[in-house]
């Protein structure tokens, strides 16, 4: 079957147009937020807390509050999104639209990625402006930055198919997203754990993206880079299996 | 399927848990006809437009709009098919402008020769002055012309309405209705679910009735009406008189009366009642009567009579 390029495009486009038009809550407002987090435990408790050898806990803290904001953004953006079209039905100029389950789910995920991208750069070169930040290693910074955005654009996609109300929503990333996030070594490496909590650690998928990421910046984490860019794309397409199928059945949404 | 159907629909049904909101329907929309689905709230209309335009899937059956499967040829199907929805839809984000770029390109439209059709659609439907405005801004009646230009941007050969002049103003009824006979006259498929049940007298060719989820009727308008078996006698009194009390009707016809006040009384009789014998237990009656007229059923009366609801 052909693709529908134009129409995935302008599904796109529009995705990207909608969350631009409110910048400031969309973008400025995450940015401002994860420069407290800095301010806070960079400043105030630095001193506190082990980092890598030869990284300060500044510098540290910056990828991991990077990549925190890049999964909550890109989770954000397609999960409410979705809700919004569906509470104000206007989900079905799509539905009615001879674009597909695939071409729905990747215009999605990539204005996803798009926000949870320009979000992240925004904290990154204010990170970089103030405690000079370097990244060794670009490609992996980059690779694990798109990665990061798709998975979680991809799970805001299923939270925003299955939720029917703001509350569902809510409690997604209430219950879920955030302690995964907060869990995932954001503000610190897991090697200063118990070994309990370390081993519950390696269960939080959300911990090899942020690891991966800060592997980029200091050439150095806390598992092996490849493993941790092995579970992100196992992870990335079981949820997007699991969208493909939501979609291609209309669950919640063709019903 | 026939080539000349628009819509095939067969044995399509839909459950929701335990309820039935369609049970087997099948029937077939013409080509080019102006074709009315009718029912009560509840019968099942919106349940079977949104079946039809990929909005609901159904439990079981097909649906072929243009030839095409609504759901192994979706693509073709959606292309063909252009609905304008009950609830009036907006987005609190784009312009009209904005929104019709959007929805053009949703079908893979874009270039100087669309954007000349949408255009044409603002100016068609008064539009144009508020290309710019928000749809969430805009007043009922405005939102439910945007819900026409964005089914119409792919220029469908099948155009559904889903109770379009609920809620909307006399003006704007008109400018709808003429509008929409003028794309009938160009050779689309009209599709119109409506209560108003004389807009569908007056325009639709041919309408299927649907109740509790089942096909109750699939008629001619003209068809339907002439089978119905009563015709209606309007007897106007004169004002004032003290003979004309109503209490001192024949027995026969007062369990004939469909309304009366004052003035009037109209009786609703059998088709096969001569009219030589009403005439005879109306002049029983000592009634001062200004006039006498006949007519048959209307499609509401009609309607009624088959889905046993009352006025």
């Amino acid at each position: 079957m052909s693709f529908n390029y134009i129409g995935c495009w302008a599904l796109f486009i529009k995705e990207v147009r909608r969350f631009y038009s409110v910048a400031v809550q969309t973008i400025f407002a995450p940015v401002i937020s994860s420069l407290l987090f800095l301010l806070i435990f960079g400043q105030v408790v630095s001193s506190e807390i082990t980092a890598f050898e030869g990284v300060n806990y500044s510098q540290f803290l910056i990828p991991g509050l990077v990549m925190m904001t890049i999964l909550q953004n890109a989770f954000a953006n397609s999960s409410s999104s979705l809700i919004q079209a569906k509470v104000y039905g206007n989900i079905n100029f799509v539905l009615l639209s001879p674009i597909s389950p695939l071409e729905f789910y990747l215009a999605f995920v990539a204005a996803s990625v798009v926000r949870g991208v320009a979000v992240g750069l925004g904290v990154l070169v204010i990170g970089w402006l103030a405690f000079d930040v370097q990244i060794i290693n670009p490609l992996v910074v980059i690779v694990f930055a798109i990665l990061a955005s798709a998975l979680m654009g991809s799970i805001g996609v299923a939270a925003g198919i299955i939720s029917d109300k703001y509350d569902q929503l809510s409690a997604f990333q209430n219950f879920l997203i955030v302690p995964l996030t907060f869990l995932s070594g954001v503000f610190y490496s897991i090697k200063s754990l118990p070994e309990t909590w370390q081993f519950i650690s390696h269960f939080n998928p959300f911990f090899y993206m942020v690891d991966g990421f800060r592997y980029g910046f200091f050439n150095q984490g806390d598992i092996s880079i490849v493993f941790s860019l092995l579970v992100t794309i196992i992870f990335f397409l079981g949820i997007t299996m699991i969208n493909l199928i939501l979609l291609y059945k209309g669950v919640k949404i063709r019903n | 399927m026939a080539d000349n159907n628009a819509v095939s629909f067969q044995k399509v049904s839909k459950n929701y848990h335990n309820i039935e909101a369609l049970k087997e329907i099948s029937f077939n929309v013409e080509k080019g006809s102006f074709f009315g689905l009718l029912g009560p709230n509840g019968a099942g209309k919106s349940t079977l437009i949104n079946a039809m335009s990929g909005l609901v899937t159904p439990t079981s059956g097909e649906i072929f709009v243009n030839g095409s499967h609504t759901i192994r040829d979706y693509r073709q199907a959606r292309k063909s098919l252009g609905l304008v929805p009950q609830e009036l839809i907006s987005d609190p984000f784009f312009s009209i402008k904005e929104l019709l770029r959007i929805q053009s390109g949703y079908f893979g439209l874009k270039g100087k020769q669309q954007q000349n059709w949408t255009d044409e659609l603002l100016e068609r439907l008064s539009l144009a002055d508020k290309r710019n405005a928000i749809t969430n801004e805009l007043s009922g009646g405005m939102k439910r012309r945007v819900l026409i230009a964005m089914a119409l941007v792919h220029k469908p050969e099948v155009i559904v309405l889903d109770e379009p002049t609920a809620g909307v103003d006399v003006d704007l009824r008109k400018t709808l209705w003429e509008f929409t006979k003028e794309l009938h006259q160009q050779g689309h498929t009209i599709i119109l679910t409506t209560h108003y049940l004389e807009e569908a007298e007056a325009l639709c060719e041919k309408v299927a009735i649907l109740q509790n989820g089942e096909l109750k009727a699939l008629e001619r308008v003209t068809d339907l009406v002439s089978k119905h078996a009563f015709r209606y006698v309007r007897v106007s009194l004169v004002a004032n008189e003290q003979n004309n009390d109503y209490n001192q009707l024949d027995k026969n016809l007062k369990e004939r009366v469909d309304s009366h006040s004052a003035t009037e009384i109209v009786f609703k009789i059998e088709k096969e009642l001569s009219l030589n014998k009403f005439s005879q237990w109306l002049s029983i009656c000592k009634f001062k009567i200004k006039d006498i007229s006949t007519r048959d059923a209307t499609l509401e009366e009609a309607f009624l009579d088959l889905t046993g609801a009352k006025k």
